[in-house]
């Protein structure tokens, strides 16, 4: 299996961390450039897979629209109390969230 | 030892009255102070008294017609909810985490009866192979502690192993309840997906993840997965197929597998494979043969892309699910990962990225659909595959995390097992020249999970393997 070996830069590395919200340093990303190709280079062993005419599978249960009955389960619902006890920041109340417009 | 005694002989003895709950969980809590600081295994232990009262109102309580697990002291990877109980996946990012809901396997053997004793330490996220990968020190293997237990559920399989509970409850992505059974002599299921509800188990790939037993025995796992499977309506994949008595289908085990044949994939016993664990395996093939099983060499092509279908899915899968940790609702921020979790997302945001998705993610998803071919026709020319768990014995502490390829090289045995999605049932097949543990798998049709207890009791029954435990 001869597999091409991906290219893969330091600003792609921050890009990919950016992409996945990661907060990688330029010190983690020199370190991780190697590491990651190494295991690119060796997934993309694949490419050398004939998968001409070969359809996806992303499941294997064969289950498709899982209905139930449209009522509230009272066993499944938590209090204000519960849904905020394990934020680290809240107020009146609510969940605190970074904002998003300026 | 007490806890040496099976689920079964365990439940017969309390129903007898010859020990108690009580005595059970103080066994445990024994075993705790001397092996945990030699392990490692738990996160979390319940609070001592806490247990003990459950034990004493479960002693009270008891009936007759008390259930197979009622009584018995059990404990769970630390990847399941548990009400009011933290739920760290043994990462920082999760350090203080307080479930207010519990999962449903979590639920199902509490109304059974069963008594929780402590969330075992794993590999973050389910995130490798050897339990390093943990904010809560490394997990050693009871064997030798300068060796790894394997992972990720590596606090389950050390804690069976010197009996600091009587089973455990363990999640296998790509082979994480079959590694560290083979590594620690005891014996493990990964279920047919959907056999067991996923609901209450942090998500690692969630088309891969699959929850099932961890005990001492075959004949223990045919009775923790009796009552643990089954349709569950909070979790949309769990299969609607009815759950046999595994455990009474065990008896006549062996008039029932003579005949069936056992197909050997010869890919799987070649170059890599350590030759002490190839003839350990061989030899345990040559046991299922005295009891009238045959035997087909096969061939298994595909082997090769298992770990690429593997380490493009499951890092895809689980950098879309480790999304939802943000810090806001629940858990610290994502600087909180480790290195080896954050380069699996890495990996899965690169395979998923535009311009990379048609060779990558696409690609794996395709030779997915192969894989369940290759399975398929492998499994109509036999009954059951027999293949080994670990390419090596245990490494020493350290030496997987130094490099991540080789990391992610250990699971090649286990790792095409989940995207086909067919049961897997690990066994102990013997030790090394010097002592250490070894296992084999045995594969079977989706929901054949009947079958490989049948297989695997009725070895454990011309074998001693798996009742031996770690000098302490």
């Amino acid at each position: 299996m001869n597999a091409q070996m991906p290219e893969l830069s330091i600003s792609d590395v921050k890009k990919v961390a950016a992409l996945a919200s990661l907060p990688v340093s330029d010190a983690l990303a020199e370190k991780f450039r190697p590491q990651l190709l190494s295991v690119l280079g060796f997934v993309g062993e694949i490419g050398t897979l004939d998968t001409e005419g070969v359809v996806e599978t992303s499941q294997v249960t064969g289950l498709e629209n899982i209905y139930r009955e449209d009522v509230v389960e009272e066993s499944s619902m938590f209090t204000q109390k519960e849904a905020l006890q394990n934020a680290k920041r809240t107020h009146n109340g609510y969940f605190v969230v970074k904002a998003v417009i300026e | 030892m007490l806890l040496d005694l099976s689920i079964r002989e365990l439940q017969a003895g309390l129903a007898a009255k010859k020990f108690s709950s009580e005595d059970l969980v103080r066994k445990c809590y024994e075993n705790i102070a001397r092996e945990q600081p030699r392990t490692n295994a738990f996160i979390t232990i319940v609070d001592k008294e806490t247990a003990l009262k459950e034990a004493k109102e479960k002693d009270a309580a008891r009936t007759p017609s008390a259930p197979p697990l009622y009584g018995i002291p059990f404990v769970l990877k630390d990847s399941f909810a548990t009400r009011g109980i933290r739920t760290t996946c043994a990462s920082n990012v999760l350090r203080d985490f307080i479930p207010p809901y519990d999962a449903t396997v979590y639920r199902r053997l509490r109304e059974a009866g069963a008594i929780l004793i402590g969330k075992m330490n794993m590999d973050a996220w389910g995130h490798g192979g050897s339990s390093e990968n943990t904010d809560f020190g490394a997990v050693r293997n009871p064997w030798d502690i300068e060796r790894v237990p394997g992972g990720s559920s590596g606090g389950c399989a050390a804690g069976v192993a010197v009996r600091m509970a009587a089973f455990a409850i363990g999640e296998d992505t790509g082979g994480s309840i079959r590694n560290p059974s083979a590594w620690c002599n005891t014996t493990g299921l990964k279920v047919t997906y959907g056999r067991v509800s996923r609901y209450g188990c942090v998500a690692y790939a969630s088309s891969f993840d699959t929850v099932g037993p961890m005990g001492k025995s075959v004949e223990d796992c045919a009775a923790i997965l009796e009552a643990t499977a089954g349709n569950d309506l909070h979790d949309a994949t769990s299969a609607p197929v009815p759950v046999p008595s595994y455990t009474a289908e065990l008896a006549g085990a062996e008039s029932f597998i003579k005949d069936k044949t056992i197909g050997v994939p010869r890919e799987l016993f070649g170059e890599g494979l350590d030759p002490e664990i190839r003839a350990s395996i061989m030899a345990s093939i040559d046991v299922l043969k005295g009891l009238g099983m045959q035997v087909k060499e096969l061939s298994m092509p595909l082997f090769d892309y298992g770990l690429p279908v593997y380490y493009l899915i499951a890092p895809s899968e689980t950098s879309s699910n480790l999304a939802r940790y943000d810090g806001v609702r629940y858990g610290g921020d994502r600087s909180n990962f480790t290195e080896e979790t954050m380069r699996r997302i890495m990996i899965g945001t690169y395979a998923l990225s535009a311009g990379y998705y048609d060779a990558y993610y696409r690609k794996a998803q395709k030779a997915r659909t192969l894989f369940i071919a290759e399975y398929k026709r492998l499994l109509s020319e036999c009954d059951v595959l027999v293949m080994p768990v670990n390419p090596t014995v245990a490494p020493k502490v350290g030496e997987l995390m130094a490099d991540p390829l080789a990391n992610l090289l250990a699971d090649v045995y286990t790792v095409s097992i989940n995207p086909v999605g067919v049961p897997s049932l690990a066994v102990p097949s013997g030790f090394t020249k010097a002592g250490l543990p070894i296992g084999m798998q045995i594969v079977g049709k989706m929901f054949a999970e009947s079958l490989l207890f049948q297989i695997g009791h009725a070895f454990q029954s011309e074998t001693d393997y798996h009742t031996r435990a770690p000098k302490v």
